[in-house]
């Protein structure tokens, strides 16, 4: 086979099949043996940043922007959160299986391929993030923080956010030397992120040129899409924040297959 | 060409570079239904990349690669279904059971659910892990994580297994188990290509072998063949005080063959009696007698310097 032809096969789309599933059924199985631990590290930090901030803070800031400060950043944490979750278990969890566990080299030897092994992952993490977003939906409703069943409609939104986070994440992961290379992606683009992108005040408030760094970055498309439903409004500019988040997954699953496909498959 | 047509795994000039090395440099082979087939050779030979080749996870520079009928790695995924892997690493998945790892890994292969409970009792039996199935993975032995992995390979009953060193590690009691286990496997059929660094193991084994080195087959045959081809019957290892000056005379005259490796000689001869003699006489030298076994066969072939 030339090297034209190994170039063509590392750069050709992703081809995934149902195959993926058995990878995806592999970490739920291992989850929940470590559901509880797992949801309370998962809850516990966003939850003490949405109750500390919106109370403390938000005791401080009456009227802000029209609505109390525990909703706006309860509304922003959502997303956050799911994005967190998504990153973590892409970054941490699929490198330790992947080059820790050697669990990916186990798989590739039956008849699955590193495309399968890839949406497997990247399903899983999908669902976790979901899982993530969902458990600060249901305080947030617990604290009666939701007045409107348009909030359900964010059970939609959270898959996408967790996917095009989780496939993100999954690029970081394809060239990673190690656990500590994490730190850059943390300190570079998803800090940045979570101060910029509407999490805990209103992207309006900074200068312009942040402002317009913002409208480029995913998470503000997710924060766009899921605060006026948390308040129960019908979000402005839908396809063009679901576009948005559909392009940076599309980009980061392609670029993550083929930085797989290079560092596993030569 | 019969042989290569009634195959279950052919490689027809096969090579792989990685940057400016040529880790299998042009290598033919062909496995028999049925045979236990040994790849050797020191570490960076190419065995582990050949292994890979005709798994279809990598793509050869060169060649062309049938293994069960079917074209690899264009339907690599279609002959990986019908064959069994034993890596060289300890793979199992740490944070289950013994049982819930054949149940994950056959779903890795399609099988439906009960198809691969059905198979659980037998699978554990052949591990002798049947008292384990609820056990998790850090509390077993050496031995039993390398009967459970073989147990993993034939959760989908393959018509072929690749074992890359499957005893590396193991203590002897927990080697010869697997060696019966492998030569039941054998009994029952299915198709073994084995990598191995141990010469007895593949002595023990395999009906057929070929040493590699630096990417390309340097010998093949059976073991016994090999040993009969490359090197005396009789080997005699000697080391102690005024070697130096018993190797410069009296050994020169009395075997085929001479080697110095470190502070021992080794002699190789047709007929050991005249060097047995002559060393009973000298008090200060120690001797071992043996036959020639394939290791001797893989140093004279490979050399004696260390492979990192």
């Amino acid at each position: 086979m030339s090297r034209l032809t190994d170039m063509q096969a590392r750069f050709a789309l992703p081809r995934p099949s149902a195959r993926f599933v058995p990878v995806w059924r592999r970490n739920v199985l291992v989850w929940r043996k470590l559901a509880w631990p797992s949801m309370l590290g998962n809850l516990g930090e966003p939850l003490i940043y949405m109750l500390g901030l919106g109370y403390g803070l938000g005791s401080l800031l009456p009227e802000f922007t029209g609505m109390p400060y525990i909703v706006f950043i309860a509304s922003g944490m959502v997303c956050s959160s799911t994005m967190n979750s998504a990153t973590f278990e892409t970054l941490y969890s699929s490198f330790s299986r992947m080059h820790v566990q050697k669990t990916w080299d186990a798989i590739l030897n039956a008849p699955m391929s590193l495309d399968d092994v890839v949406l497997g992952e990247l399903a899983w993490a999908t669902t976790k993030a979901f899982l993530s977003g969902t458990a600060i939906l249901v305080v947030s409703t617990a604290l009666g923080l939701i007045g409107s069943p348009l909030a359900l409609a964010i059970l939609l939104v959270l898959p996408l956010i967790g996917f095009t986070f989780g496939a993100l994440g999954l690029v970081v992961t394809a060239v990673s030397p190690s656990y500590d290379f994490f730190m850059y992606y943390f300190t570079l683009f998803i800090t940045p992120m979570t101060i910029l992108c509407g999490v805990f005040f209103p992207v309006e408030q900074l200068p312009a040129f942040l402002q317009a760094a913002a409208q480029v970055l995913p998470l503000t498309h997710a924060v766009q899409l899921v605060r006026p439903l948390f308040l129960g409004e019908w979000p402005q500019q839908v396809a063009l924040h679901v576009i948005v988040l559909l392009a940076y997954a599309a980009a980061g699953l392609y670029a993550a297959t083929v930085l797989f496909r290079r560092r596993l498959l030569q | 060409m019969d042989r290569v047509n009634g195959a279950v795994l052919a490689a027809r000039g096969l090579r792989k570079r990685y940057g400016g090395t040529e880790v299998v440099a042009g290598i033919d082979f062909a496995i028999q239904p049925g045979e236990c087939f040994g790849l050797l050779g020191p570490n960076g030979a190419g065995k582990t990349t050949t292994l890979r080749l005709c798994l279809g996870q990598v793509a050869p520079d060169a060649g062309e690669i049938t293994v069960l009928g079917e074209p690899v790695p264009a339907r690599g995924r279609v002959a990986r279904a019908r064959i069994g892997v034993v890596p060289q690493m300890d793979n199992l998945d740490p944070d289950f059971t013994v049982e819930e790892n054949l149940i994950v890994y056959g779903r890795y292969f399609g099988l439906r659910e009960d198809a691969i409970r059905a198979r659980l009792p037998g699978l554990l039996a052949f591990a002798g892990l049947e008292q384990r199935a609820a056990t998790r993975i850090q509390t077993l032995s050496g031995g039993m994580k390398r009967r459970l992995t073989l147990a993993r390979a034939l959760v989908n009953d393959p018509d072929l297994l690749f074992l890359d060193e499957p005893t590396t590690g193991l203590d002897p009691q927990a080697r010869h188990v697997i060696w019966d286990r492998l030569r039941q496997l054998l009994a029952q059929g299915k198709t073994i290509l084995l990598t191995t660094h141990f010469m007895e193991e593949a002595e023990r084994l395999c009906g057929r072998l070929v040493i590699m080195d630096r990417g390309r087959i340097i010998t093949q045959g059976s073991p016994r063949e090999l040993i009969d081809t490359h090197v005396e019957p009789h080997v005699v290892e000697v080391h102690g005080d005024g070697l130096e000056e018993w190797a410069a005379q009296p050994a020169r005259a009395l075997a085929e063959r001479c080697e110095k490796s470190g502070d021992t000689l080794f002699c190789y001869v047709r007929d050991a009696a005249g060097l047995v003699a002559d060393l009973e006489s000298r008090p200060a030298l120690r001797y071992l007698h043996r036959p020639a076994s394939l290791e001797d066969v893989f140093l004279k072939l490979t050399g004696r310097e260390l492979r990192d």
